[in-house]
């Protein structure tokens, strides 16, 4: 008899889970941007713009681990393409707008994503990673040979110019609210289009592929579009970091790049949104850190030791282990 | 002196020997992946670090304690074998039954301190180690010169290659092996030790990488970051082949040495790029690979 009452009672208590859920999100996100926009006046607006620039690398790799189960291995690779074109236009064409150098930047990591995409989509999960990494090192190869890209000492003294025109972005503060406007710009994207239906199949995707062939969905093109997005907005990520730094690097092609944006998504939660924000400034804060000290030639084998630690022990990372703390004790 | 293409015939042969040499070191690398792969379904990132180890162990036995050559072709692999054994016990048998995603990052990660600390302790520029006194010399063939220490490296690379087939697939150990392929929970029902079989296997396909780099130590620069690079070329060369079979992987390895030597010859700035290619032209026309089974 009290058994409809029973399931309004959970069906109502689900939906305060929700609501309160959804009011906790929305006061952190509001403080958590008004830390973002007052931080420059505490905190060198340079080192806030790097951990910017690979928070919204880290949102961008994740939109494909995170939310399609794809773990790509050479991620580095269309944020080296971004900042290289980006890079190369701005130096070269003092013409040109920044946000054009920008937009023209990202548009070659995203033609590269279609690629990749095409490629590696023929096979699946690790064999995913290896031939990711394996494309990473040809596009590697092809930087260290092209003439434009200066080798192994990298581009210098790329012009930050003008922002549409007439906003000087060599003062740092003008440089740091046009990044935090990227940045903010690519998180919403991806917040977007991980709410949308669209998203609902890539997670679909990611937790049975074979159910979501059956259902009827072209799971290749989701793939590919979810891949080519994320290759854009790390290219994004490149481009900006390229204006911010004036330099390109092989630095950025190189696999240990690859490497390190999945440690950042992993350390901070993957398939939470805000995870690789806070993995990101884990991680460039420790590194920063450490090249201060005596541990300074130590850098990667701490990073190794997270992985394995990571991995081993809490793989819903910082924010997704919040996440159950807080659903546990705060109702 | 005679010419082939355009190119002078001992030249080509030279690139082509150091092409199956390479190829030779391929084959060793992703015939060990392909044997963890087969009962572990993990691909271990940590390879080329295991190779690089079985390189270092043999300079570092030399240098600190005068072990030659002959021993640490033993002995190197069965010090690494057992770290990978331990490696298997402590840390991969916690993530079993998860996404393979996750061994994969957890090898990557060992593979990065392994790198990290040695290159903190030894550095990164190369270390020397002399060629035992036997090899100093060679063949004097019609078309070419070939150093006795190359043929040695192809010789017992085929002979661990030859070995390892031949144990998989024709012996009891191997039927096992094979067995726990298929089905690990089965054979484990069988009374099996299923657990131990995976320690050792890893610890085998480990023993390969670090044999390999044994061979490597007298003619390869001797470095904390030597196996990083090769390890994605194997990558390459494991899908281009397909983890299939054993043989595959071996026929593989052989065959992108041998490419890659020719493109060193008639196209040197595009050799270091041209596996991968095959990789995405194979992809293209045949995505299992071309030995693969799996869709």
């Amino acid at each position: 008899m009290d058994h409809p009452v029973n399931q309004t009672n959970i069906q109502q208590a689900m939906l305060d889970q929700q609501k309160s859920d959804q009011r906790r999100k929305h006061i952190l996100n509001l403080v958590l941007l008004a830390l973002l926009l007052i931080a420059p006046a505490v905190i060198y607006p340079v080192f806030l713009m790097k951990i910017l620039c690979f928070a919204l690398f880290a949102v961008a790799f994740n939109l494909l681990l995170g939310f399609t189960g794809l773990l790509s291995f050479g991620h580095a690779a269309f944020l080296a393409t971004g900042s290289y074109t980006t890079g190369y236009l701005l130096s070269n064409y003092s013409g040109l707008t920044t946000e054009m150098g920008i937009i023209v930047g990202t548009a070659a990591a995203t033609v590269l994503g279609v690629l990749f995409a095409l490629v590696a989509i023929r096979r699946q999960g690790i064999y995913f990673a290896m031939i990711t990494l394996a494309l990473a090192q040809l596009v590697y190869f092809m930087f260290v040979q092209a003439p434009f890209t200066g080798g192994e000492d990298g581009m210098h003294g790329v012009p930050r110019g003008h922002l549409f025109g007439f906003i000087d972005l060599e003062n740092n503060l003008a440089m740091y609210y046009f990044v935090l406007a990227v940045f903010l710009g690519g998180y919403l994207l991806v917040q977007r289009v991980v709410g949308s239906p669209f998203g609902q199949v890539l997670k679909a995707i990611k937790q049975n592929e074979p159910r979501a062939v059956s259902l009827g969905y072209n799971v290749n093109q989701y793939k590919v579009l979810a891949f080519v997005m994320s290759a854009g907005l790390a290219g994004l990520a490149g481009s900006v970091k390229t204006v911010v730094f004036q330099l390109a690097s092989l630095n950025d092609a190189h696999w240990h790049m690859s490497g390190e944006v999945i440690l950042m998504t992993l350390l901070g939660g993957t398939g939470t949104l805000l995870g690789p924000v806070v993995g990101a400034t884990f991680v460039v804060n420790l590194e920063y850190q450490l090249s201060q000290g005596p541990l300074g030639d130590w850098v990667d084998p701490i990073l190794g030791a997270i992985f394995v630690l990571t991995v081993i022990a809490f793989r819903s990372g910082i924010v997704g282990e919040i996440q159950k703390f807080v659903r546990k004790n705060m109702g | 002196m005679s010419m082939i293409l355009g190119v002078p015939a001992a030249v080509l042969f030279g690139q082509l020997l150091l092409g199956i040499i390479n190829g030779a070191f391929y084959a060793l690398l992703s015939l060990g992946l392909a044997v963890i792969f087969g009962l572990l379904k993990i691909i271990n990132f940590a390879h080329g670090a295991m190779y690089m180890l079985g390189a270092m162990v043999t300079v570092i036995m030399f240098d600190a304690m005068g072990i030659n050559y002959w021993v640490a072709l033993v002995l190197a692999p069965l010090v690494v074998g057992c770290f990978g054994v331990l490696l298997e016990y402590f840390l991969l048998r916690r993530i079993t039954g998860q996404d393979h995603i996750y061994s994969l990052l957890l090898t990557f990660g060992v593979a990065l301190m392994i790198q990290g600390i040695l290159t903190n302790i030894f550095g990164v520029s190369g270390m020397r180690y002399s060629m035992p006194e036997i090899f100093q010399g060679g063949f004097k063939l019609d078309f070419m010169f070939l150093p006795y220490y190359r043929a040695w490296v192809i010789f017992m690379a085929l002979l661990v290659c030859f070995g390892t087939w031949f144990m998989i697939e024709k012996t009891k150990l191997g039927s096992y092996l094979r067995a726990g392929t298929e089905d690990a929970q089965l054979m484990q029902g069988f009374g099996i030790n299923v657990p131990l079989l995976i320690s050792l296997t890893y610890g085998f396909g480990v023993m390969i990488a670090a044999f390999a780099g044994v061979l490597a130590a007298p003619i390869y620069s001797v470095n904390p970051v030597m196996g990083s690079n090769i390890l994605i070329v194997v990558f390459a060369v494991v899908v281009i082949g397909g983890m299939g079979s054993i043989a595959g992987a071996i026929i593989t390895g052989l065959l992108m040495g041998v490419i890659e030597g020719f493109t060193k010859v008639f196209y040197p700035e595009f050799s270091s790029a041209v596996i991968f290619l095959v990789m995405v032209v194979v992809l293209l026309i045949r995505p299992s690979g071309l030995f693969g089974k799996e869709a």
